[in-house]
């Protein structure tokens, strides 16, 4: 699964992508982010507030509640500031 | 229906000449420019904007903003419809974005327009990064954009 970081996201986690395997009783969002959290304070700082945290899955938003498979391309990022 | 996702800078004059050419039913032509602006005008110099980097997601921003242009194709009886988005270091007074939509009639290319650019801000993944003489900080998300595309 590949897993991309954008803007302050980025810079706490301090990777801007990466490739990880997580266990496979991870199968939505939400697990993939709470076992993220567990892999070091980066992570943890990153996504301790949801809120302010959007999730994208082969470049579709998505809620957190969405199932995640190998293979997946997952993006975190905070809300978006563009036009 | 054009996007494109680009660094360099772009010329009004051309790009909406070359959107409307060659097509006699375009009698409206409704187009948005946004400029980097110092977002903070008038405070001490040190929060004074001096640059602004945008970053976005290569692929997804290109499939975002394509899959709701054609959604405002689709709701609008639109001839055409141009959406060019810069990223990396702008400069206050540098063109960000380029919204154009092109109809019949002006009702539609104004509507169009603007819904584009509600999108644009609350759903297009782009990040501003604010530099100032005090460092760098990201721009956070507003509320009122946020309300302004929940209403489209």
């Amino acid at each position: 699964m590949k897993l991309l970081y954008f803007a302050w996201l980025r810079t706490k986690v301090g990777l801007s992508e990466e490739t990880v395997e997580p266990p496979p009783g991870v199968t939505d969002v939400a697990g993939l982010i709470d076992w993220l959290k567990g892999r070091g304070p980066g992570y943890a700082d990153a996504l301790a507030n949801l809120a302010v945290v959007k999730v994208a899955v082969n470049q579709e938003y998505v809620p957190f509640e969405h199932p995640v498979r190998p293979g997946d391309e997952v993006a975190l990022f905070p809300p978006v500031t563009g036009g | 229906m054009t996007v494109r996702v680009q660094a360099e800078d772009f010329d009004v004059g051309a790009e909406l000449a070359a959107l409307t050419r060659g097509n006699p039913r375009i009698g409206g032509l409704a187009c948005f420019v946004g400029l980097v602006r110092d977002l903070h005008p008038g405070a001490a110099d040190a929060a004074a904007v001096q640059a602004l980097t945008l970053e976005h997601y290569p692929g997804m921003t290109e499939r975002q903003i394509g899959a709701i242009a054609a959604e405002a194709k689709a709701r609008w009886p639109l001839e055409s419809v141009l959406v060019i988005h810069r990223h990396g270091r702008l400069e206050p007074g540098d063109r960000i974005v380029l919204v154009a939509c092109a109809s019949a009639h002006r009702d539609a290319a104004f509507a169009a327009c603007q819904f584009l650019m509600d999108w644009l801000k609350t759903r297009a993944p782009f990040w501003k990064r604010e530099e100032t003489v005090e460092g760098g900080r990201w721009v956070e998300a507003r509320a009122e954009d946020e309300a302004a595309a929940r209403k489209w």
